[in-house]
Formats: structure tokens, C-alpha cells, sequence
């Protein structure tokens, strides 16, 4: 059993997901590999900012699926989510239903004739015609399969959660008056949390849980070179070791790697070949979004971008 | 290999990792998927299928660590076959011994294989033996610490140590320089049994001695814990915080649901004619909890506030308004101080500026009316930790009398036992008839118990 093609695999998946400008980690990379393999769906955790939503996009784009797209937040509901009926069309079809009434029911001369009449004609007020689906249904409905990003999970209410389990661990929903409606082919379901409250285990258990901490160095680095070609080798070096050294700050908010890549287009934008004191303080509000950690951070600057320049030279 | 991963499984749980019957089938099929060729991969994928959160993340990868750390343990095909072998090896063993020692080849065919092989000192049949006997004797179903006696013992059995005592006591007689190098080797051999006892308990058995330890913690009075024990209390109630987040802060729709909302309602379906096809619903106001507590912190009261506090304050997700107050001989707010040190630091700064005085409760009900009385309101809960003992001091219940007022309720917890209260210089009995509820609080099980009831009234 000792062969070498899940590697080899895990490996096409970090190259394939590379091309799409998205540089995965190895744990990433099995994560994705094992969700296809197994059918389970990924559940993402970690801080904003570090690529939780772009992995999704990058599967999307990787596979040349759709991606549907679910953003959560406080009150999302079923209606939203999931299907809703179209009131109106309802409403118009009883309308014409009672004008052509008399050609429905033609030629019954009881009561109990016409009631018969009525059983056998096609109940169509509760179909799918009239069934409006929202992403969670549109999503099974894809026949070539697609990614579903269900964004935010945290966001939503512990009801919310309990509709999903379904849909989770058998990709099938079920509408009460139609019965129970399978995925046509099953789409790669992603979703993320930023740990704003903890998920219930019942949610938990149905996924892979991958959790999608701040980058190594050497990673950050390939990540930057990836998204921002243009900046400089030392230069990369410089401040990438420059923002891990940021990390070790006790700050209300660390810059994750989505400031970490604003940073590198601005110092690209300003021309930077180095980094200086200077053009540290004035771009420091790239990196640092409250006022506190900038004041935080300010006495620390000199030191910092001395260790970094060290390493660019050393590196 | 199957057999491996269910051990692995049941040392993930005793490692503190909930893996259910469902999660080990998911584990089972990626691995088969995955294979065992790269021990990197087979990690993440047990971090990806077993692990929850980040807690048990770090947990489970310590464990598969410690657990692929060890030898593992031999095929019991090979078993047969070096019992099978052991014959020809003790011969030609006894055979190389008999050469170096003083000649005598028929004595030493009478030792048991035991004796053979750590005579012959073969490390990896050693080792293979250990690992069979501990399967035998069934070593992965070790619990509580105090089982380890048992388990050695039952391994040595399985390993046939019997049948070395006998040919030791045989050689003591007749070979004393062969016995005592079997003595040493038993010892050694003792050592080496004991160590794998202790790695299975470590692997297995934590879940449960935790549990246990937990129980006994959780039921010992707080103010007399040994200093050692101090940091498990901690942990203790960060785990009992956890839980009273976990209960109280997902907000619960149903009960808020009132009376139908006609106007919201009519206007909502003017799409449809007035025929109502979404329903609004008026919603009943529901308070936040907001607490202010104000906490003794002189002499043996002072740990079971440190606790008190801790337990407050982590619970951010339920409770966000609190106020708290520490007081012994006079009253300072501590809520900042708390908000942004760890307990420690917190702790220790809150006693170098009020603690281990002697208490007054009057003058510092006296500060507290003087300088934040307006911070009570009709929907504040009061808590007050104490033991009301105010050495022979004016009590001034009269303020405590205006603080019940203001309040929503006034909750007194005292860490003493109710048989003791109004005795000596305590004045519980004239504070109490102030107070919503009184209760005793002297182990963090109770401590528990008052934080959650207090919480509950709000929801």
C-alpha cells in the first residue's frame, strides 16, 4: 500500500493550485486532496486575512468550476439560503386556474365527478416551477459540479448551522412539498470561520477541519513573489522578515498576509529598493489598522527593520 | 495495521481528543487513501479528520509524536516463529555461554527462554517480548496512575517471569556468577517494563486521571488549595468559563419571539395584497447581563476571589458589563487592572494595593457608595464575595440596604460554611436580609453553580 501516488497527488494539487497564484501549504494541499477523495467538506478556520476565501476561489478557478458563493451573517434563514417559493407566480397561477376553471372541470355534472376531476388533474402550485433556488440549492443543482463557499459560517445563527448538516453530509436537501432534491454531481463545499464563536460539533464532525495560521517565512516569501511580481529579491526578503517580526507584537490586530501583499504593491508603487525608516513609518498604516498598535509598534521600528536588512543580507 | 490505528485512536481520546465512532471511519478512509509511506502527510491527515479545533490540534499532534516514538510492537506470526526458534537459540546461546563461563552446557538448558534471551542480551527480542506481553496483559485499557503496579506485574507474568525466579534460584546454588548476571539483567529488565507502563499511561490514561484529578479539584475548598494545584485551579476554571460561554451565549431566537407585530406584518405583504405571507413578530427585550462585583480580598478570602474573578471575567461572550471592585480595609475598582494583566500579574497588583489588610466591611461599603453608586442600575446584578467578618466594625448594612434597592439582585457568596455564620464578629445574618440570594461558595463547583445561576436569570 506503500506507493507514492498520494504524494504525487498532493503535489499536483499544490502546483495546480500555484498556477492559479494561490501557494498552498502542504497541510492545505492534502486538505484539498483528501476532500475530493473522500467527499467530505473542508471547514476553514484561522484569522481574516490569510487566504481563507481565495482558496476557494483559487479550487474554483483550478478545476474550471463554477463557484457559488454563500455569505452568512446574523438572520440569515432558509428563504435566503436555501429555496423560497415565487409568491406571486403562485398567486397569477390561482387566477388563471379560477378563469379556466369551468374548461378543468367541463363536463362534471356532480359534485363528487368534479372532485374526482380535480384529484386527477396535476397538483403544480407546490412544484418546481414555482421554486426559486437560493445558493445552497443552486449549488446541487449544477450538473458539472462547483465549488460552494459558505463564508463566514460564524457569522450565522446556531439554527443556520443545523439547516446546513444536510446538505453537508449527503449533498441533498429536502423541500417538504417536493420531497428530497440530490446533488446532481457533488460540489466541493468550503466553509470559513474566523473563530467569532465556536461551531457546534454536530457541524464540526461532518468536516475536515483545517485550521490556516499566519505563514512561515519561506512560504510568505513565495506568496508575495507570486501575487506581487515586480518587488525586488531583497526586498522581499527584507519585508516579509520585517512583518514577522511585527507578529511577535502584542497588537490588537496582526497583519495577516492579504497587508502583507498591500504592503509589497505600495513599497513597489513608492519605488522602494530598500527598507528605510522612513518609508516604514510612512506605509506602517498599510500594515497596522488601529491607531493603538501603530503607536504600539512605533518605538520598535529602528530595531526591527535593522534585523530585517540583516537577514535580506544574509539570506 | 489496523490494529495500530485503533490504538492510536484510543490514545488520541485518552489525549483529550473527542473522536467519535463517525470520525475514526472518516480517519480509517483517508489513511487508506493516503497510505503510510510518508509519516508528514499521515500527520496532517489525522490533524485534518480527528482534530476540532486548535487545542486539540496541538494535543493529537504531541500525541502521534509520543506515539509513533515508540517501537511498535511485533506480528504475533513472528512471535510463533521465535518460539518456535527459541529452542535452537538457547542451544547454541547456552552453548556460548557455557564456553565463556566454566564449562556445564547441561545446566544451562534447563533455563526458561526468559532467562535465555536476556542472557543473551538481544535488545530487539527484548523489546518484541515487552511489546506481545503488553498486548497480552492488554496495556492500552490502563486508566489511573494507581494501576501500574497491576500491569507491570501482569506483563512480567505474560513474559514468564515465574519460570526465571525458579532457574534464578537454581543458579544462586550452583552458578553464582550466572545468577547475579541475571539478577541485574532482571532489574534491568524490571526498569524497562515499568518505563513502557508509564508511556501506555501517558498515552491512555490521561483522559481519565484528568477526569479524576478535575473531580477532586473541583470539590476542594479553594481558599486551602496547596500552591502547587494553583495552576490546574486555573486551568479548572477556564475550562468551567468555556462551558458557561458555551450554554449561554448563543443567542436563542425562539424565546424572544412574542406577540404578532399587525403593522409590520400588513405593511411587509402590501406586496400581496394585504394576504399575509411573511409574518413579523414583536420581540421581547431581553437584558444583557451586567455585573458588578465587589470582592474581599483579605487573608483567606483572597484566593477564593482570585478565583471568583478569573471566572468573571473570562466570560466576555456572555456577560459585557462588568464591574469589579476589590475591598479589605478600603475599596479600589479593579476592572482595568484585570482587563489587561494576566491573573497572575493582575493578582498580584490588586493585593500590593489593597490586600491582606483587615477588613472593614463598613468603611469599604462606605467608598463604594461615595465613589460608584451610579453604577448600579434596575438592571445591575450585585455580587458580593465575602466571609462578612468585619472585626467588631460598624457592618453599615444601612448601604447595603440602598444598594439592594437600586439593583436588579443582590447575590452574597461567602466561602464559610453556613454553621459558622453569625458567629464571632461575622455579620452574615444582618447582611442577609438585604440580599436576593445567599449562598455558600467554597469549591469551585460551587463557585460554578452560583456564576451559571446568576447568568441564567437573564436569559
Amino acid at each position: 500500500m506503500a506507493d507514492n501516488r498520494p504524494t504525487a497527488s498532493i503535489e499536483a494539487v499544490e502546483s495546480g493550485l500555484a498556477a492559479q497564484g494561490y501557494i498552498a501549504s502542504r497541510q492545505i494541499a492534502t486538505a484539498v486532496y483528501l476532500s475530493q477523495e473522500i467527499e467530505k467538506p473542508i471547514l476553514v478556520e484561522g484569522p481574516a486575512g490569510v487566504g481563507k476565501t481565495e482558496l476557494a476561489k483559487a479550487i474554483a478557478a483550478w478545476r474550471g468550476m463554477k463557484m457559488i458563493r454563500l455569505q452568512c451573517y446574523e438572520g440569515l434563514d432558509e428563504a435566503k439560503a436555501l429555496y423560497e417559493w415565487k409568491y406571486a407566480k403562485q398567486l397569477l397561477y390561482t387566477q388563471i386556474l379560477k378563469d379556466k376553471l369551468g374548461e378543468v372541470l367541463g363536463g362534471a355534472q356532480t359534485l363528487h365527478a368534479a372532485l374526482d376531476q380535480l384529484h386527477t388533474f396535476g397538483d403544480v402550485f407546490f412544484s418546481k416551477e414555482f421554486v426559486e433556488p437560493r445558493p445552497l440549492l443552486q449549488a446541487l443543482e449544477q450538473p458539472a459540479g462547483c465549488v460552494l463557499l459558505i463564508d463566514e459560517i460564524d457569522k450565522s445563527d446556531a439554527e443556520f448551522e443545523s439547516l446546513l448538516l444536510e446538505i453537508l453530509s449527503d449533498f441533498q436537501v429536502t423541500i417538504p412539498e417536493l420531497g428530497t432534491v440530490s446533488a446532481i454531481a457533488p460540489p466541493t463545499v468550503i466553509l470559513t470561520s474566523n473563530s467569532e464563536r465556536d461551531l457546534g460539533d454536530a457541524l464540526k464532525r461532518r468536516c475536515l477541519h483545517l485550521h490556516i495560521g499566519f505563514p512561515e517565512q519561506k512560504l510568505e516569501e513565495r506568496i508575495v513573489e507570486s501575487r506581487v511580481p515586480g518587488i525586488s529579491q531583497t526586498l522581499r526578503r527584507q519585508m516579509v522578515g520585517f512583518i514577522h517580526e511585527i507578529r511577535t507584537l502584542d497588537l490588537k490586530k496582526l497583519p495577516s498576509v492579504s497587508e502583507t501583499i498591500d504592503w509589497a504593491r505600495v513599497l513597489v508603487l513608492l519605488q522602494a529598493t530598500e527598507l528605510g525608516h522612513e518609508i516604514v513609518r510612512d506605509t506602517l498604516n498599510v500594515l497596522l489598522k488601529y491607531e493603538a498598535d501603530i503607536e504600539a509598534a512605533q518605538p520598535q521600528l529602528t530595531t526591527f527593520i535593522a534585523k530585517a536588512s540583516r537577514q535580506g543580507v544574509s539570506g | 495495521m489496523r490494529e495500530n490505528l485503533h490504538r492510536f485512536l484510543r490514545a488520541a481520546r485518552g489525549a483529550g481528543v473527542r473522536v467519535s465512532p463517525a470520525e475514526s471511519i472518516d480517519a480509517m478512509r483517508a489513511v487508506s487513501r493516503i497510505g503510510f509511506a510518508d509519516r508528514g502527510i499521515l500527520r496532517d491527515t489525522f490533524l485534518l479528520t480527528l482534530a476540532k479545533s486548535q487545542d486539540e490540534k496541538r494535543a493529537l499532534g504531541e500525541c502521534f509524536d509520543l506515539f509513533f516514538s515508540q517501537p511498535e510492537p511485533a506480528q504475533d506470526t513472528k512471535q510463533d516463529e521465535s518460539n518456535s526458534d527459541d529452542a535452537e537459540q538457547a542451544d547454541s546461546s547456552a552453548g556460548s555461554d557455557s564456553s565463556s563461563e566454566t564449562g556445564g552446557g547441561d545446566q544451562a538448558e534447563n533455563l526458561g527462554p526468559l532467562a535465555e534471551m536476556l542472557l543473551s542480551q538481544d535488545r530487539t527480542a527484548i523489546s518484541a517480548a515487552i511489546a506481545n506481553a503488553s498486548g497480552a496483559a492488554s496495556l492500552s485499557n490502563i486508566r489511573y496512575f494507581t494501576q501500574r503496579g497491576i500491569f507491570s506485574g501482569r506483563i512480567l507474568d505474560a513474559m514468564g517471569v515465574q519460570r526465571l525466579r525458579d532457574d534464578l534460584d537454581n543458579l544462586t546454588a550452583t552458578k553464582p556468577a550466572l545468577a547475579e548476571r541475571l539478577q541485574a539483567a532482571l532489574d534491568g529488565l524490571r526498569g524497562t517494563v515499568r518505563d513502557t507502563v508509564s508511556q501506555a499511561l501517558l498515552l491512555y490514561g490521561r483522559e481519565e486521571s484528568e477526569n479524576l484529578r478535575n473531580e477532586i479539584l473541583r470539590n476542594a475548598p479553594l481558599a486551602r488549595i496547596e500552591p502547587r494545584q494553583v495552576e490546574q485551579m486555573r486551568a479548572l476554571i477556564r475550562q468551567i468559563a468555556r462551558r458557561l460561554r458555551e450554554r449561554y451565549s448563543k443567542p436563542r431566537k425562539r424565546q424572544r419571539r412574542g406577540h404578532l407585530d399587525v403593522c409590520r406584518t400588513l405593511r411587509r405583504n402590501a406586496a400581496w395584497g394585504g394576504v399575509p405571507f411573511l409574518t413579523a413578530w414583536k420581540r421581547k427585550h431581553r437584558d444583557r447581563p451586567k455585573i458588578v462585583a465587589l470582592c474581599d480580598v483579605s487573608g483567606s478570602v483572597a484566593r477564593v476571589s482570585d478565583f471568583f474573578l478569573l471566572l468573571i471575567h473570562s466570560l466576555h461572550e456572555v456577560v459585557d458589563d462588568v464591574r469589579s471592585f476589590a475591598f479589605s480595609s478600603h475599596l479600589i475598582e479593579v476592572s482595568d487592572i484585570l482587563e489587561e494583566k494576566s491573573p497572575e500579574a493582575a493578582m498580584a497588583e490588586i493585593m500590593s494595593k489593597v490586600g491582606f489588610g483587615s477588613s472593614d466591611y463598613g468603611n469599604s461599603l462606605a467608598d463604594f457608595e461615595k465613589g460608584w453608586m451610579d453604577t448600579i442600575t434596575p438592571q445591575t446584578t450585585v455580587i458580593v464575595l465575602g466571609d462578612a467578618r468585619s472585626n467588631n466594625l460598624d457592618p453599615r448594612a444601612d448601604i447595603l440596604r440602598r444598594i439592594a434597592e437600586r439593583s436588579k439582585r443582590l447575590v452574597w457568596l461567602n466561602p464559610e460554611g453556613r454553621m459558622t455564620w453569625g458567629f464571632g464578629d461575622s455579620e452574615m445574618p444582618r447582611y442577609a436580609t438585604f440580599c436576593s440570594v445567599v449562598r455558600q461558595c467554597a469549591t469551585a463547583r460551587q463557585l460554578e453553580r452560583a456564576v451559571s445561576d446568576i447568568v441564567a436569570t437573564y436569559q
